[in-house]
C-alpha cells in the first residue's frame, strides 16, 4: 500500500431508547378544544367508548414533541451502515432501486387497491401482473407464472408442494419420497422439501466445484420425487452438465426445479425450460430491481412452471382473454393458497417498471456487466496476501460471484473472516457475506459485484481488503479488535440471538431487567 | 522433555517429568501425561504422530482433551490439527473457552502391524479420546445453530434402531457413532469391537470375522458403520473385523453409513476410504454411497480404494 485509505467514522449518539425519552406533559400535536355545542352534546367523550373496551389506565407512552421524535429516529438510522456505503453481499444481488419506480409503486392507483375488489376495477393492476408474467415466460420458457409466494423460500415451498400434488395425482407419492439437492444450492430448497414431507438427499461437490454426474446417478431412484437445484450455485460455480442432470431425473420419473436465486449472471443467457426444467423461481426483489429490503420483505418469489404442472398452481392465476384480464379462481387441481391474495403488488409494479425500462438488451447487458465485474474483482482479490479461491483447480470462470477463503490469512496471522468483516465497516463498507451453512470452504467470503457500481467503487472495495490484509500481517490486533469507527463496538458472538440477553419489546426488557436476566449490554466489547 | 524448547520461547514451564535418557521413549510420554493430568491441565497438546497419540491415550488421562500438532507423515487418528498453525489456533480457542471450539470423542488410530507384514498400509483403532475441533459456523449462528452434531447423531441412531426388521441381523461396527444405535436399543456395546443385534437382542459381542460369518449364515444382514479417523475410513482401517468376505455377503445396498455432516466436511473433499485387502470388494464399494447425516437426510459421498 502506498497510501493509507481514508477511514469512515459513524456518528455515536449514545441514544437512549425512546421509552426513556420525553418529559411529562410534552406533546407533538396540540388539539384545539372542542367547540361549545360539541362539548354540550358530549360532555363525557370517553363515554362514547363502551366501558368494556376502555383502558383502565392511560398507555405509558413517551411524551415528546414531533421534532424530538424525528431526531431520535434519524440518529438511530445514522448509527446503522445499511445502504449508505458499498454493499455487495453475495447471493443477494444488491441493485439500485430507481426513485421513479418507487414513486410509481406509491401512487394511489397501487396503494388504494384492495385485492378483493371486483376484477373489472383491477384491470390496470392485473395488466401489470400479466405483463410481468409474460416477461418471465420469455426469460424462462415456462408457460405460466404466479406471484403469490412472498419470497424465494416461499416459491421453493410452492414447488415442493406442487411436486407432492403431481406425484399424488399419479398415485406415486407414497413411493416417491425423496428430493435431491446439492450442498451449495440455497438451503431453502432442502428446508422446503423437508417441510413438504420429503426426505432430502444432498450431493457433495467434486473437484470441479459442482457434484459429479456419478453422484447424481447414485442418488436417483424410483423414490426420486424431484431435483431442486440452483445454477450457478452459491459460490458462483456454473454446472455445465445440467441438461444431462435433468434428463437423468426425468428418466427416473422425477420433476426438476430450477432455483433462479442466482439468476443475475445467467439472465437472458439461458432458459430453464430449454434445459428441461419443469419449474423455476425468480426473486423480483433482487434480480428484477425491486428492493431487497432485508430478510422479511416485502418480496415476491415468482414461481413459473410448464403447462403440465400449471393445473396445480396456487389460485388465483391472472389470465388474459385478449380483451380483459381475469383472476382465475376456478382451478380444481390447485394446491390451494401459499399466501393470501395474489402477490405483493407494489413489488411486482417495481419489477415490471425495472424490466420495461431495462428492455431485453439492457437485461442482457446487466448480466454481462455483473459477470465482468466479478471476474475483474477476482483478479484484484486473488492478488491479496492470504486470500484464496474455493476449488482453486477448477479453471472455469465463476459467474456473478466467487467464493473465497481467508484460511491462509487466519493460519498466518490469527485474523479470521469475522475480524475482517468488522474491520471493513471501519471504511464505510457493508460487511461482506461469508457463506450459507455449512461452511465447506473455511473462513469463506463471497462478494457479488452486480451491475450498479462503477469500477472505482470495486477498486476501493479491493483496496480496503488489501489494506486489511496488510494490517493483519503487520498489526493483527488492530483487525482483531475492530470495528474502531462504528457506533458500537463488536458484539459478542452469538449474543444477538440469546434470549436471556435480548429483549424485543420494552415490556420484555423491563421484565428481564427486573429478573436480573439482562447482564451484558450491547455496548460491552467482546471478551 | 520440552523444557529447553519452552524456555527458549520465553515460557516458564512447570516441569513434571525428567526422562532418564536423552532419547525419550513411549513410557516418558505416558508418565508425563499422567503427571500433567494430576496437575490439572486443561489440554494435552503434543507434537508427533499416531504413535504419540497412542501413548497419550495409554496414560489414561481420558477426562482431559488431547490435541496433536501434526509432525510430518499422514495421520490416521482424528486428534490432530490440519497444520501446526491450525492446531495452535484450535488450542487457543479451546483454552479461551470460545464457542467456536467444541470437544468430541475422536479416534486414535495407528498403523496395523499385521497388515504391514502382509505388505499393506492399514490402520487399527486403538481407542477414543476427547479432542477439540473447530466448528465451521458463521458467528451469529453459534448460539442457536441447528440441533448440533450430538443430537443429530442420536436422532439418526434412534431411527436406525426403530427401523430394524425382525429376523434380520444388524452388524454394528466399532466407534462412538454406532454405539449410539446400541444405546438407543438399550444394549451394551463394544466401543472398539463389532457387535451384532438380532430381533432387539445382542447376539454377539466383539466379534471377529468368523464369528460374524457364523451369525450371518442364511440370514439377511445389514452393516451399520461410522466413518473412522482423520482420513475418513469406511472399511479396512479400524474395523478390519468386518472383512471383505463379510462385506461381500452383506451386499453394498445393505450398508448403512452414519456420520455427522461436519465430519464429512472436515475431509475437505477427500473421498471416504476403503481398504479391505480384497481388490474386488474395494471395487464394489468404490463410487458414491449414501451417508445418513440427519433425520430423513442423506448425503451422497464419494468412496475410493
Amino acid at each position: 500500500m502506498t497510501e493509507k485509505l481514508k477511514e469512515y467514522h459513524a456518528p455515536v449518539w449514545n441514544e437512549s431508547s425512546i421509552m426513556e425519552l420525553g418529559y411529562p406533559g410534552r406533546r407533538g400535536l396540540l388539539f384545539s378544544e372542542a367547540e361549545p355545542n360539541i362539548r354540550e352534546r358530549f360532555p363525557e367523550p370517553e363515554a362514547l367508548i363502551p366501558a368494556s373496551m376502555r383502558r383502565r389506565s392511560a398507555p405509558a407512552l413517551p411524551e415528546m414533541t414531533e421534532p424530538e421524535v424525528l431526531y431520535h429516529y434519524l440518529r438511530l438510522s445514522q448509527q446503522t451502515l445499511g445502504m449508505m456505503g458499498m454493499s455487495i453481499f453475495g447471493t443477494c444481488t444488491m441493485k439500485y432501486n430507481a426513485q421513479i419506480n418507487e414513486a410509481m409503486a406509491w401512487r394511489p392507483e397501487v396503494t388504494e387497491l384492495h385485492p378483493l375488489q371486483h376484477e373489472d376495477t383491477l384491470q390496470g393492476a392485473l395488466e401489470v401482473v400479466y405483463g410481468m408474467d409474460t416477461i418471465l415466460r420469455e426469460l424462462s420458457g415456462m408457460d405460466q407464472f404466479v406471484f403469490q409466494a412472498g419470497g424465494g423460500a416461499d416459491a421453493a415451498y410452492t414447488s415442493a408442494v406442487i411436486t407432492r400434488a403431481y406425484h399424488a395425482a399419479r398415485g406415486e407419492l407414497a413411493q416417491r419420497d425423496e428430493i435431491i439437492t446439492t450442498i451449495q444450492t440455497h438451503p431453502s430448497s432442502a428446508a422446503t422439501a423437508a417441510a413438504a414431507g420429503f426426505k432430502v438427499i444432498t450431493l457433495m461437490l467434486d473437484e470441479n466445484g459442482y457434484p459429479s454426474l456419478d453422484a447424481l446417478k447414485a442418488a436417483v431412484s424410483d423414490r426420486t420425487a424431484a431435483l431442486m437445484v440452483n445454477n450457478p450455485d452459491d459460490m458462483g460455480v456454473y454446472n455445465p452438465e445440467m441438461k444431462e442432470w435433468v434428463r437423468i431425473v426425468h428418466e427416473a420419473g422425477g420433476l426438476a426445479f430450477y432455483d433462479h436465486a442466482n439468476f443475475n449472471g445467467a439472465m437472458s443467457k439461458l432458459r430453464a425450460r430449454e434445459i428441461g426444467f419443469d419449474a423455476c423461481m425468480f426473486m423480483l426483489h433482487k434480480t428484477f430491481g425491486a428492493p431487497k429490503s432485508g430478510v422479511g420483505g416485502p418480496a415476491v418469489g415468482a414461481y413459473g412452471c410448464s403447462e403440465e404442472l400449471a393445473r396445480y398452481l396456487p389460485a388465483p392465476v391472472v389470465t388474459y382473454d385478449g380483451d380483459r384480464y381475469h383472476l382465475d379462481y376456478d382451478r380444481p387441481h390447485t394446491i390451494g393458497k401459499i399466501r393470501e391474495f395474489w402477490g405483493n403488488l407494489p413489488v411486482i409494479v417495481k419489477a415490471y417498471a425495472w424490466s420495461r425500462s431495462m428492455g431485453a438488451e439492457g437485461i442482457a447487458q446487466a448480466s454481462d456487466i455483473s459477470v465482468l465485474a466479478n471476474n475483474y474483482m477476482e483478479k484484484g482479490l486473488l492478488a491479496i496476501r492470504g486470500v484464496t479461491r474455493s476449488h482453486p483447480n477448477a479453471s472455469t470462470p465463476r459467474l456473478e460471484m466467487t467464493r473465497y477463503s481467508l484460511q491462509q490469512l487466519k493460519e498466518d496471522t490469527g485474523v479470521d473472516v469475522h475480524d475482517v468483516q468488522n474491520r471493513m465497516t471501519d471504511f464505510g463498507i457493508d460487511a461482506m457475506w461469508t457463506s450459507h451453512e455449512p461452511w465447506l470452504v473455511p473462513e469463506p467470503f463471497t462478494p457479488e459485484a452486480g451491475e450498479m457500481y462503477g469500477k472505482e467503487a470495486l477498486d476501493r472495495w479491493i483496496a480496503v481488503l488489501a489494506q486489511i490484509s496488510d494490517e493483519a500481517y503487520s498489526d493483527p490486533g488492530l483487525v482483531k479488535t475492530s470495528p474502531h469507527n462504528q457506533a458500537i463496538h463488536r458484539l459478542k458472538a452469538g449474543m444477538t440471538d440469546d434470549p436471556s440477553s435480548r429483549a424485543m419489546t420494552w415490556r420484555a426488557f423491563l421484565k428481564k431487567r427486573n429478573n436480573g436476566a439482562l447482564g451484558a449490554g450491547p455496548h460491552d466489547p467482546a471478551s | 522433555m520440552g523444557e529447553t524448547a519452552a524456555r527458549a520461547v520465553g515460557f516458564t514451564p512447570l516441569v513434571v517429568h525428567r526422562p532418564e535418557e536423552v532419547d525419550t521413549v513411549s513410557a516418558d510420554t505416558q508418565v508425563s501425561v499422567a503427571a500433567m493430568s494430576k496437575a490439572g491441565v486443561d489440554l494435552i497438546l503434543f507434537v508427533g504422530g499416531d504413535g504419540t497419540a497412542r501413548d497419550v491415550l495409554a496414560s489414561k488421562a481420558q477426562h482431559i482433551p488431547m490435541l496433536g500438532i501434526p509432525a510430518g507423515v499422514k495421520m490416521h487418528s482424528a486428534v490432530f490439527g490440519t497444520s501446526p498453525q491450525n492446531a495452535g489456533q484450535l488450542a487457543a480457542l479451546h483454552l479461551a473457552r470460545d464457542s467456536a471450539a467444541a470437544v468430541r470423542e475422536a479416534e486414535v488410530m495407528d498403523l496395523d502391524e499385521d497388515a504391514i507384514r502382509e505388505d499393506r498400509v492399514s490402520a487399527r483403532l486403538y481407542g477414543y479420546a476427547l479432542s477439540p475441533y473447530e466448528r465451521r459456523l458463521s458467528q451469529n449462528a453459534k448460539a442457536g445453530a441447528g440441533p448440533g452434531e450430538e443430537a443429530t447423531l442420536d436422532a439418526i441412531a434412534r431411527k436406525v434402531a426403530a427401523r430394524m426388521r425382525s429376523g434380520v441381523l444388524y452388524v454394528l461396527g466399532p466407534g462412538t457413532t454406532t454405539r449410539r444405535v446400541s444405546t438407543s436399543l438399550g444394549l451394551p456395546s463394544t466401543l472398539l469391537g463389532v457387535d451384532a443385534v438380532l430381533d432387539g437382542r445382542l447376539v454377539g459381542r466383539d466379534l471377529d470375522e468368523q464369528g460374524l460369518l457364523r451369525l450371518m449364515a442364511d440370514r439377511e444382514s445389514y452393516l451399520v458403520v461410522g466413518v473412522l479417523g482423520g482420513q475418513g475410513s469406511l472399511f479396512g482401517r479400524g474395523n478390519q473385523q468386518i472383512s471383505a468376505e463379510v462385506i461381500r455377503r452383506t451386499g453394498r445396498d445393505h450398508i448403512i453409513v452414519v456420520a455427522a455432516l461436519e465430519k464429512l466436511i472436515s475431509l475437505d473433499g477427500e473421498p471416504l476410504r476403503v481398504d479391505t485387502g480384497d481388490a474386488e470388494v474395494d471395487t464394489m464399494l468404490t463410487g458414491h454411497i449414501r451417508v445418513r447425516t440427519g433425520l430423513e437426510q442423506d448425503t451422497v459421498y464419494r468412496v475410493q480404494a
